[in-house]
């Protein structure tokens, strides 16, 4: 790999995972984000099959790029993600039956997650099929992170477990009782008005985050001045 | 190509340019064709998958219903095919399914042992609560679990053992009841035998009432569902 090649992954990865990342910028993909980050487990299980999705989708559109003519690529990018995403759906249910039963709908409705699309469009119909996974996975893992944060805080003040359900994926592990026994959780957590509140502390957090490193950027520090 | 252009002889030209801009409808066709081509190669590789993956999602489904029957009914407790071992029960309102429902029979060295099959509680806080629920053949229960219900969570779920906190379990206090003693089939709240969660009560005396009504039906036919050929209809049993 020369030192072209590693600015561009690298560029790639820093995009998805922060600069560009699909829940906290663009916000893009919300369906899951709400209804399946109740917890650890089902929010890091179902933002893995989307970078499954994802990195296989693009890089399958990017190996095929040259044949698919311009006018009808959307039916045929659409029929390469929902022919990946069934034969996810049909794995899960062969091989994860337990957490099939808790992700139910929303495997299927990976198709319909405009990330998927829009990176295939945008990025995987111009670049090579390396680039192309590279870019899909790095999008996915940057759903996965802020995914994993939301489902653990929101298991964490609604439940005060964290890893529930990890049995379903590793057989015989168990949660952990954070608050202990008798802790009785605060239910908006676990509710839909609880994604929202949290995306919105995350989304402000990184907001905040970036101003600062921006005015940084601008005026440097007085000691420095002076010096 | 661009030999053919700089050759004096036109002729040649021409149709090198003809194949280089097809016809409207030419691209279109082109299009649609490998459009068809596309959707003939996905369309193989998710029969493909789905020809790969049937034995293990039949295989998991089976698990999982076993495991299911379980919770209600120990497996120690039959030895029988209970998946095959079935007779199909007419629509019954007391069961509150407007579906035919199927009751597996647990045997054990050929002895009748117990009666599995699933009732609904029409009228949980929010929508039907649905339950399996083991039935012995003495006549006491053997089990009764909760498989899909939309109460609220953190209040009236504790229906479901997954979700109570509460030891011994809520649910638990179905096991070993007598259909025949003559019972009250609600919660305490209404002068029945059941406890409840104050300030949840609705889901509680929905499952107990269910259940109740189920195990009434049920119960005085249990012989002659022992009794019937595996796979056959009980509609005698009932008139």
């Amino acid at each position: 790999m020369n030192a072209d090649d590693r600015a561009l992954y690298g560029d790639i990865t820093r995009k998805g995972l922060w600069e560009n990342n699909t829940a906290l910028v663009q916000l893009l993909g919300l369906c899951p984000l709400l209804a399946v980050s109740t917890s650890f487990v089902n929010a890091v299980s179902l933002s893995l099959a989307t970078v499954l999705v994802m990195a296989l989708s693009s890089g399958a559109v990017a190996a095929l790029r040259t044949l698919i003519p311009h006018e009808i690529r959307i039916p045929v990018f659409i029929l390469i993600i929902a022919a990946l995403v069934t034969c996810l759906d049909l794995a899960f249910n062969a091989w994860l039956h337990e957490l099939y039963l808790v992700l139910g709908i929303f495997i299927p409705l990976i198709v319909t997650n405009c990330i998927v699309l829009a990176r295939v469009e945008a990025f995987a119909a111009k670049n090579s099929p390396l680039a192309a996974a590279w870019d899909g996975a790095a999008m996915g893992v940057g759903l996965l992170w802020v995914l994993a944060l939301l489902g653990s805080v929101r298991e964490l003040v609604g439940a005060g477990t964290l890893f529930g359900g990890i049995d379903m994926v590793i057989p015989g592990a168990h949660a952990l009782q954070v608050f202990g026994e008798h802790y009785r959780g605060l239910l908006i957590a676990l509710l839909p008005p609880g994604a929202f509140i949290f995306l919105g502390l995350l989304v402000a957090a990184r907001n905040a985050w970036v101003a600062r490193a921006q005015a940084r950027a601008m005026h440097p520090p007085a000691a420095a001045v002076s010096a | 190509m661009s030999d053919a252009t700089d050759r004096p002889d036109a002729d040649t030209a021409e149709p090198a340019d003809a194949i280089e801009a097809p016809s409207a409808a030419g691209s279109a066709l082109r299009a649609a064709a490998l459009l068809g081509v596309f959707t003939v190669v996905f369309t193989a590789l998710m029969a493909l998958t789905q020809d790969a993956t049937r034995e293990p999602i039949r295989a998991s489904v089976e698990a999982r219903r076993l495991e299911l029957i379980a919770q209600v009914l120990p497996r120690a407790d039959y030895d029988n095919a209970l998946l095959e071992d079935t007779v199909t029960l007419p629509v019954l309102p007391a069961l509150g399914l407007s579906e035919p429902v199927t009751v597996h029979r647990a045997r054990l060295g050929g002895a009748p042992v117990a009666l599995v099959f699933e009732a609904q509680a029409p009228d949980g806080y929010s929508g039907a609560i649905r339950l399996l629920m083991a039935l012995r053949a003495d006549g006491t229960l053997a089990g009764v679990r909760v498989v899909a219900h939309r109460e609220t969570p953190g209040l009236g779920d504790y229906i479901d053992p997954a979700k109570d906190r509460a030891n011994p379990k809520w649910i638990a206090q179905f096991t070993g009841r007598d259909s025949s003693d003559g019972m009250r089939w609600t919660v305490r709240k209404d002068g029945g035998d059941f406890t409840y969660v104050t300030g949840a009560t609705i889901s509680a005396r929905a499952v107990t009432r269910a259940a109740g009504r189920a195990t009434a039906a049920l119960a005085p036919a249990r012989d002659a569902l022992f009794a019937l050929p595996a796979g056959s209809s009980a509609e005698a049993a009932f008139r």
